[in-house]
Formats: C-alpha cells, sequence, structure tokens
C-alpha cells in the first residue's frame, strides 16, 4: 500500500461571496487499494473536497492529481480511471435499470456486446437481474441504492468514490452493497467514502481522516484514532470529542 | 448514438410530454385555423344575408337587387314575415347581430336622382341649344340623398371598408348610367344613338407566383407554417425542464464526471430534439394536408417546396434547440426553466408575426420583429410558400437561425464552466 493513487496539496476553495474557506490547504495522499473513510460533520468540507476531486468545481488554490492525472492536463484520463457513487438516486426514472446501466456504460465508452454483458453481470452481482426490465421507479430505495453503485463501476475504475452510499436502505441491502465494496476493494479499487455512519466506516475503512472548518484535523486507521483519545471506545467517541456535541446546521 | 437513444425513451414514456410536443400543436393549429378561417370567410366567402330597407320603392332599389343577385355570397332580404322592413327594425337587428349590414335607401331616391340628372343634363344642352325649352323651366329643388349604412358593431373595420366601397361604386355606376340615359333621352334619338353604358376602364390582379402552384393566401398557408413554428420553438419548455431534471436528479453529475464531453452530451440533446421538432412539422403539415379539407378548410399546399420546407423546420428546430439548452442551463429548478421557456416562446411567437402578421404590427413593432427567431423562419416560409423563391432566398434566414443556435449554445456553455469556478 505505498503508490499514491491521489494526491493533494493545498487544495482551497472559497466560494465566491463568502466569509470562509469551505476547503483551507488541505493536502492528503491516498494509497492504492485502501479504503479512506472521509468523515465530518455537515459543512465540514467532504463534498467540496469530492467535489473538486470529481471535477465538478474547480478549487481555487492548490493542486491535485489521481493516478498521476489531473484536470488541467489529461482531463479525459482521470475521468476515465475515477467512479462516482452520489448521494442522490442519480438515475433516470422512467428508464429501466438495465437502460440506465447501458447509458452510463456508454458515457465510459462501453459499447456493443461488451457493454451489455457486463450490465448483465453487474446486475446479477448485486441480486437485480430479475428486475433489469423493470423501471427503476417502482424499485425500493435499497434496489435503487444498488442500481446507482452499479452505475459508476461499470468502467472498473481505480478509485471509486462514495458519498453516503447506504442511506436509507434496508439491512440486507445494505450488507449487499457493503459486500460489493469489499469484493471491488480487494480486486484493486481504490474507494474513498463519506458517511455518517460512523460503526459502519469503523469496520469498513481502512483509514478515515476527519474534516473540519475545511481542513484535515485527524488522519490515521479507526484503531490509531479510537487510540488516540483517551477514554475512546470507538470512532464516534473520537468524532465527539474532536467536532463537540453542538449541532452542525449548515 | 446511446444519449439519442436515451432521449427518445425518456420522451416516449412520457405521456405528458409528448402531447404537449405533439397533439396539443396540432390542436391549436386546427382551432386556430379554423377561426380565422371563419373570419376570412366573412370577408370573402362565406354567404351572408344583407337586409334592403326600401324607402325609394324605385329603380334603383330595383338595381342595387339585380347587382346582389349576381353576387353568391350575398343575399338580400327585403321582407320579414311578409312584410317589409322598416329602418328602426333593421337597425335593431344589426345592432343584435342577426344580420352584419342594413342598407336603407331614402325615400324618392330614384325620382330625385332622375330629376337632378336631368336639370343637369338640360343645362348643358341648352348651352350648345339642343334644347329650346329647357332652359325655360325653372329649376327645382333637389336635396342630396344618403343612403344608410348599418353594420353589425361586431364587424372588421375591413369588411366595412370592402363594403362601403363596393356600394360606394354601385351609385357611382347607377348616376352615370342615369346621366347617359338622360343624355339619349334628351337628344330624341332613342336606341338610334346607344351609349356603351359598360365599364370602359377596368383591373386586372395579376399573380408572378409560379403558375405550376396555386398560392392562395388562405388562412392555412399562413397557419401551418406559423403555428409549426410555434410548436417547434415550444419544446424550449420541454427540453429546459430535462436539463433542469438532469442536474436535480443527479444524472448530470454522473454526465460530468464521464469522460465523455459535454458537448457530446449537447450534441445527444440537439439530435433528438432537432428530430422531435421535425417529427412535429411533419405532423402539422400532414394535418395541414389531409384533415384540414375534412374540417372544411383550404388545405395547405406543399407545392415542390418539401425540401425547402423541410430545411426551415431544421434549422428553426435548431435554434429552438439552442434556446432551450440556454434557459435549461441557466435555470436551477422546473419552476424557473418552465414559466421562463414558455412566457419567451409565446413573446418570440407575438413579435415574430405568429399571430398578427408583421405589415400590420406599429412600426416599433415591426423593428422589434426582427429580432425573433421565429420571424427569420416565418419569413423564410412566406418566401417559398407564397413567393416560390428558391434556397438562395432562405440562406439569409437559415444562416440567422444557425447563428442564433451557436451563439445559445456558447453563451450556455460560458455560463456553465463559469458557474464551475463559483
Amino acid at each position: 500500500m505505498s503508490e499514491i493513487v491521489i494526491h493533494i496539496s493545498e487544495l482551497s476553495k472559497k466560494y465566491r461571496g463568502a466569509d470562509s474557506f469551505a476547503l483551507e490547504r488541505l493536502s492528503l495522499d491516498i494509497f492504492r487499494g485502501e479504503v479512506f473513510g472521509l468523515l465530518g460533520p455537515n459543512g465540514a468540507g467532504k463534498t467540496t473536497l469530492i467535489s473538486i476531486l470529481c471535477g465538478l468545481i474547480s478549487p481555487s488554490y492548490g493542486s491535485f492529481t489521481i493516478q498521476g492525472f489531473s484536470y488541467g492536463t489529461s482531463a479525459a484520463q482521470l475521468k476515465a480511471s475515477i467512479g462516482i457513487v452520489p448521494q442522490d438516486f442519480a438515475l433516470y426514472p422512467s428508464l429501466t435499470a438495465k437502460e440506465n446501466l447501458l447509458y452510463f456504460g456508454a458515457m465510459y465508452g462501453l459499447k456493443g456486446r461488451a457493454l451489455s454483458t457486463e450490465v448483465d453481470q453487474a446486475l446479477e452481482s448485486l441480486g437485480l437481474a430479475a428486475h433489469s426490465g423493470k423501471r427503476v421507479q417502482t424499485f425500493s430505495g435499497g434496489m435503487k441504492r444498488r442500481v446507482n453503485l452499479l452505475a459508476a463501476v461499470l468502467h472498473k475504475p481505480a478509485v471509486l468514490f462514495l458519498d453516503e452510499p447506504t442511506v436509507g436502505v434496508d439491512v440486507h441491502s445494505k450488507k449487499a452493497i457493503l459486500d460489493y465494496l469489499q469484493r471491488l476493494n480487494e480486486s484493486g479499487t481504490t474507494i474513498v467514502y463519506t458517511s455518517h455512519h460512523l460503526m459502519e466506516a469503523q469496520e469498513f475503512c481502512t483509514r478515515v481522516g476527519i474534516i473540519e472548518s475545511g481542513q484535515l484535523w485527524r488522519i490515521g486507521t479507526p484503531d490509531s484514532l479510537i487510540s488516540s483519545v483517551p477514554g475512546a471506545k470507538s470512532l464516534e467517541d473520537v468524532f465527539i470529542d474532536l467536532t463537540g456535541k453542538g449541532f452542525r446546521d449548515v | 448514438m446511446m444519449s439519442i437513444r436515451k432521449e427518445m425513451l425518456l420522451l416516449a414514456r412520457d405521456t405528458g410530454g409528448i402531447v404537449i410536443l405533439f397533439v396539443m400543436p396540432m390542436i391549436l393549429l386546427l382551432a386556430v385555423t379554423m377561426v380565422q378561417s371563419g373570419s376570412f370567410d366573412s370577408l370573402l366567402g362565406s354567404h351572408m344575408d344583407v337586409l334592403l330597407v326600401d324607402n325609394d320603392g324605385g329603380d334603383i332599389a330595383k338595381r342595387i337587387q339585380d347587382r346582389f343577385s349576381d353576387d353568391d355570397n350575398l343575399s338580400l332580404v327585403t321582407t320579414l314575415d311578409g312584410k317589409p322592413i322598416d329602418e328602426l327594425a333593421a337597425k335593431r337587428l344589426v345592432h343584435e347581430g342577426a344580420y352584419q349590414l342594413a342598407i336603407v335607401l331614402p325615400r324618392e331616391l330614384s325620382s330625385d336622382l332622375n330629376v337632378h340628372v336631368k336639370q343637369n343634363v338640360d343645362n348643358i344642352l341648352a348651352e350648345f341649344d339642343f334644347s329650346s325649352d329647357s332652359t325655360q323651366k325653372k329649376p327645382i329643388a333637389v336635396a342630396p340623398k344618403e343612403i344608410k349604412l348599418y353594420f353589425d358593431p361586431a364587424t372588421q373595420a375591413s369588411f366595412k371598408t370592402a363594403v362601403k366601397m363596393s356600394i360606394d361604386k354601385l351609385v357611382s355606376n347607377i348616376e352615370s348610367q342615369t346621366i347617359y340615359r338622360m343624355f339619349q333621352e334628351e337628344l330624341g334619338e332613342g336606341a338610334d344613338r346607344h351609349f356603351q353604358e359598360q365599364q370602359f376602364i377596368s383591373f386586372k390582379e395579376v399573380d408572378d407566383a409560379d403558375d405550376t402552384i396555386q398560392t392562395i393566401p388562405t388562412a392555412a398557408q399562413h397557419n401551418v407554417p406559423a403555428w409549426a413554428l410555434f410548436a417547434i420553438f415550444f419544446i424550449v419548455v420541454p427540453l429546459s425542464i430535462n436539463i433542469v431534471k438532469e442536474k436535480s436528479q443527479g444524472t448530470m453529475v454522473r454526465i460530468r464526471t464521464s469522460p465523455t464531453s459535454y458537448a457530446h452530451f449537447l450534441f445527444g440533446k440537439t439530435v433528438s430534439y432537432v428530430l422531435i421538432s421535425l417529427i412535429q412539422f411533419y405532423l402539422m403539415l400532414l394535418v395541414g394536408v389531409y384533415v384540414f379539407p375534412y374540417m372544411g378548410l383550404h388545405p395547405f399546399q406543399v407545392g415542390h417546396y418539401f425540401f425547402l420546407l423541410s430545411l426551415i423546420a431544421l434549422f428553426s428546430g435548431l435554434a429552438a434547440v439552442g434556446l432551450g439548452i440556454l434557459i435549461g442551463t441557466v435555470a436551477s429548478t422546473q419552476e424557473q426553466s418552465a414559466p421562463l421557456g414558455a412566457t419567451l416562446t409565446v413573446v418570440l411567437a407575438a413579435v415574430g408575426g405568429v399571430w398578427v402578421p408583421v405589415f400590420l404590427m406599429p412600426t416599433m413593432m415591426q423593428k422589434l420583429a426582427v429580432l425573433s427567431p421565429m420571424n427569420w423562419a416565418l419569413s423564410a416560409f412566406y418566401d417559398v410558400l407564397l413567393r416560390q423563391g428558391g434556397i438562395m432566398s432562405i440562406v439569409p434566414a437559415i444562416l440567422l437561425l444557425f447563428s442564433f443556435f451557436i451563439l445559445t449554445l456558447f453563451i450556455a456553455v460560458t455560463y456553465d464552466k463559469k458557474k464551475k469556478t463559483i
């Protein structure tokens, strides 16, 4: 686990009209094969960081590379090497699960029989084969989450960004999703994951970073972070200790 | 290709969208054409009963009746329930809208006209000494006569003008014929000295149109291209909603993070919606050509201009798509994009001459009309349909429409890039 996949250097973001930085001089390296948990209260800067890394917004200062690629010089290669699972169901409700996946797969250059086979296998792997011809709008929340995940991994990205991938799903879907992510990770995919489920992060992540006020406050394995706070028994204790008990309404 | 397929699938599964895009414009076209055609025909085509109040009882009333009997579209009504109509009743019936027009002839119109003309003829002949006794008679005072016309208050001004001109011409003819007849009688040589009473100078409307196609400026010839354009530009609404939906439901995030360029995404939308606009256009043509006759309307005449009409529709579609993409890009919610798109389309249609021909607009609006892409397209349609223009006649319009597409797309892409740097 020595090869750097994501290299972030002094990354800052100040939104137009805002008084403070959403992200302030954040530097971070994420290594190949990691499951990196990006944790923090609401408004801490997690979504801003993910949005910048995915090319959705531009940073104010600083730089980063993913797989050695940057948006300035090799945007297409960078984009081809990442996948993103948004918190929203980023799917077309009136299209079937298969039609959605065929479209998103094609956006990554997959085509023809190879695409169709890939889609069928993906649907099968998350227990959706029997529902491939049904419109997404008829699916349960858990089924939508699974399709949402599959749409991001058809092209086998080197890095997968997940924003709250298990929010609002039943236990069975949650387990299926986490198992699937585990298998992806074992096959070499680096995962960057944000969640408010700290227990889930504690079990799932190999390393976590806690962001607050746009800055990286702590970084380490879940165990090392827990042991760094006296009396802490879980990541939740570490999190409360670092960020306080007050509400974070943004 | 997959983008186009996706757009088509999304549309095919949106029943409301299909109704808005394809069914509503056809209903609108039929309704508007029927309404306008009725109004048009009230001027030129349909049958109309006209009340005649004959207080004269002389020759002039008979000649007016003869003149009206030659016209298949007008019938004179001189009695109601077997009784002659008086002026009060005629006025009331026209005011109530039961009739559009009443003509009231004054008393002694024929006899006084004869007296008036005879005195004038006698005076002229006396100066030449053709009649020795004429100058010895004392002239009788004859008051000028008025033929009253009562119009339905709802009658169009153009119809009034046409009727007034027609009656004025009829009265002038009667007067001149009376003068000729009086000269004949005074000269005392009866049928031997025959005056030509026929009108010597007439006019003929010459149409410089291609003889191979009969172009009649009917409601159909105006409405089919005009409302097809309105329908084409109305795709601004579903297209902008479609783009806003992509943003709100998160699919735009996937598209923006994929290696496929944003231009490819826009290309997919453009091709899909231009195809839709062409389908709309052909459906409108089909309605004009095949459905109009069944509704008692003049059929739309495509002639041999199908290709040129399609070309104008294609570039109009591009202009509409550009505008739709721009609104979809700028708007954050459907609540913004739908009313903005609909209002803008209606304004561009109104200013562009879809409802009221540009030449009838006030000067200020005529100047504004040239800013509307619908006006460019409509002018191109008229160039082809009414002036039989070739491809060169529509090149300026399609260049303008294409420039509009490029400009709107450029603004949309620039805005989108700028938004990324918030």
